[in-house]
């Protein structure tokens, strides 16, 4: 039987403006994403019948959760055959991935994916005073209760004890992680709605003020606000679109095999990221040679150093020694790495916009900062600390 | 027992109320399996090695060891100020469970990947937060 990942492409992209503090509703940011990935693919709100967010409306999470499913069906006026929203996925991109399954069951020809975020508005209204802190109050639990009381509030701090821990066992040094936003910045500086795009050296980068150590603020992305979209069609359907043909799926990895935790598994590595790499491979013949980009999870600099080494690009422990002077995952090393900035210094898209940067990559349609050579295949993920995913992507 | 500063707490349930006041005589507290001898955390109804139902609360001696370690230096929430110290400790009786804490009553340069801890407690309304101090230290106060 011919796998799934085959039976859909992506055939839309969207995006919003994105920026820090744009004083804009969420919805609006949802809506111009949207509307621009559909006529990007060139289809009406008529012919999507799908829909998947993440992580859906969640009360109480503040500029994490920018619009829900419902909310935008409604704005719309959509009639998806199918919809879905949830926090607890296979990552950010998990709800891609439930979009292929949608295509791939035959309940959808064409399904609008979308991801919101407006951290850096929402944090600007509530220093003013415009809205109220709706998470304080109350006791904690649903597992924050095991952290928040000791000041553990940010993933900064779980991260950072990874990380530390990490290099002592395996002697990474801060300038080798260190590559990772210096590369991200250097690519930044080619992408127009990167949010950091001014240059920086690794003495700003060891210089910066720390936030959680071995962490810096430059370890640490960007809240910003923005919108992302996508749309997903079957096959079949993909004729019907604007360009007659979309960025085909060759594998996805989405198992989880971990705790689900921030402290009770391996403190070498964040959890999600083991299953979903492992598997990924297990649904191609390719290898992580074979890759021509990888757009990986940089929420934090140490959540890529993870995915490297989870996904084989270089050996247990090694990923020091790989990143060492930046060279191997520059715009023209053996492995392009997060070529618009990444989150760290293009905004944090929450794992759509490595998404949306393997897709421009694999059109062909990325400007000044097109890799040359016409690249044929990516490697993307989302995650890390919490359940991630992994996605092959191959050219039209 | 060390002094509280006002923390967000805990909600405490029926499920988490003895690890949560477990520190009201001095002593730390874990679920253990009594079929296969396995500790749970954090509590749970059923033995994730031997999926056992058959569950008791059991003191265990409170030492530790430091996994790993973060000095914090953001300020987070106005009442927790910076810089702490926030580390997972693995408990003697078993590695593989672990907390999030504080490492207290350690000189940022004396933090050692390793280093034997034992478990104060910081009395909070009615939770005592488990915290982590040097072993020996401690022993020499």
């Amino acid at each position: 039987m011919e796998k799934f990942e085959y039976k859909s492409a992506v055939t839309g992209l969207g995006m919003s403006e994105v920026g820090r503090r744009l004083m804009r509703d969420p919805m609006a940011l949802t809506v111009d994403a949207c509307l621009a990935a559909m006529e990007d693919a060139g289809l009406t709100r008529e012919d999507v019948d799908g829909v998947c967010t993440y992580p859906g409306n969640v009360p109480g999470a503040g500029g994490f959760s920018g619009a829900g499913a419902h909310d935008l069906i409604d704005v719309l006026r959509l009639r998806p055959n199918y919809h879905n929203s949830g926090l607890e996925q296979a990552g950010q991109l998990g709800s891609i991935v439930t979009a292929m399954m949608a295509v791939a069951a035959g309940l959808c020809r064409h399904v609008l994916c979308f991801r919101t975020v407006w951290e850096a508005t929402y944090v600007q209204l509530q220093r003013t005073g415009k809205i109220r802190y709706s998470g304080g109050g109350g006791r904690l639990s649903g597992g924050m209760e095991y952290r928040i009381p000791y000041g553990a509030a940010s993933a900064a701090n779980w991260i950072g004890m990874f990380c530390s821990r990490y290099m002592h066992d395996y002697g990474m040094t801060k300038e080798q992680l260190g590559q990772i936003p210096l590369n991200g910045r250097r690519n930044a500086a080619l992408n127009p709605y990167a949010v950091y795009r001014e240059p920086m050296s690794m003495e700003d980068y060891l210089s910066a003020r720390v936030v959680s150590s071995p962490l810096g603020l430059f370890d640490c992305d960007v809240p910003c606000d923005a919108s992302v979209a996508f749309i997903i069609s079957h096959v079949d359907a993909v004729k019907d679109c604007r360009r007659g043909c979309g960025v085909g799926f060759e594998a996805i990895g989405t198992a989880n095999t971990e705790r689900v935790s921030w402290d009770q598994g391996d403190l070498h590595y964040l959890s999600g990221i083991d299953g979903a790499a492992k598997m990924l491979w297990t649904r191609t013949d390719l290898k992580p040679e074979h890759m021509d980009m990888a757009q990986l999870y940089d929420g934090f600099s140490f959540n890529t150093v993870c995915w490297l080494e989870k996904l084989g690009f270089c050996d247990v422990g090694e990923a020091g020694a790989f990143l060492e002077g930046g060279q191997r995952i520059a715009r023209d090393g053996e492995l392009p790495l997060n070529t618009n900035g990444g989150q760290l210094s293009g905004g944090r898209l929450h794992g759509y916009g490595f998404l949306h940067e393997a897709c421009v990559q694999l059109l062909g349609e990325g400007g000044e900062r097109q890799l040359p050579n016409g690249p044929r295949t990516a490697v993307i993920s989302s995650g890390g600390g919490v359940p991630g995913s992994a996605l092959i992507l191959t050219a039209p | 027992m060390s002094k509280s500063i006002k923390r967000p707490l805990p909600l405490l349930t029926e499920e988490n109320r003895f690890f949560w006041t477990s520190g009201a005589d001095g002593k730390l507290r874990f679920l253990q399996c009594t079929a296969c001898g396995n500790y749970v955390h954090p509590p749970s109804p059923v033995c994730d090695k031997c999926l056992s139902l058959q569950l008791e609360v059991v003191p265990v001696s409170g030492r530790a060891k430091l996994a790993a370690v973060t000095v914090n230096h953001q300020m987070w929430m106005p009442m927790i100020e910076p810089p702490y110290v926030v580390g997972i400790v693995e408990l003697e009786e078993q590695e593989s469970i672990r907390l999030t804490t504080n490492i207290i009553k350690c000189k940022e340069n004396e933090l050692e990947i390793g280093m034997p801890l034992e478990v104060e407690f910081e009395e909070c309304e009615d939770v005592f937060l488990p915290m982590f101090a040097p072993a020996a230290q401690k022993s020499k106060s």
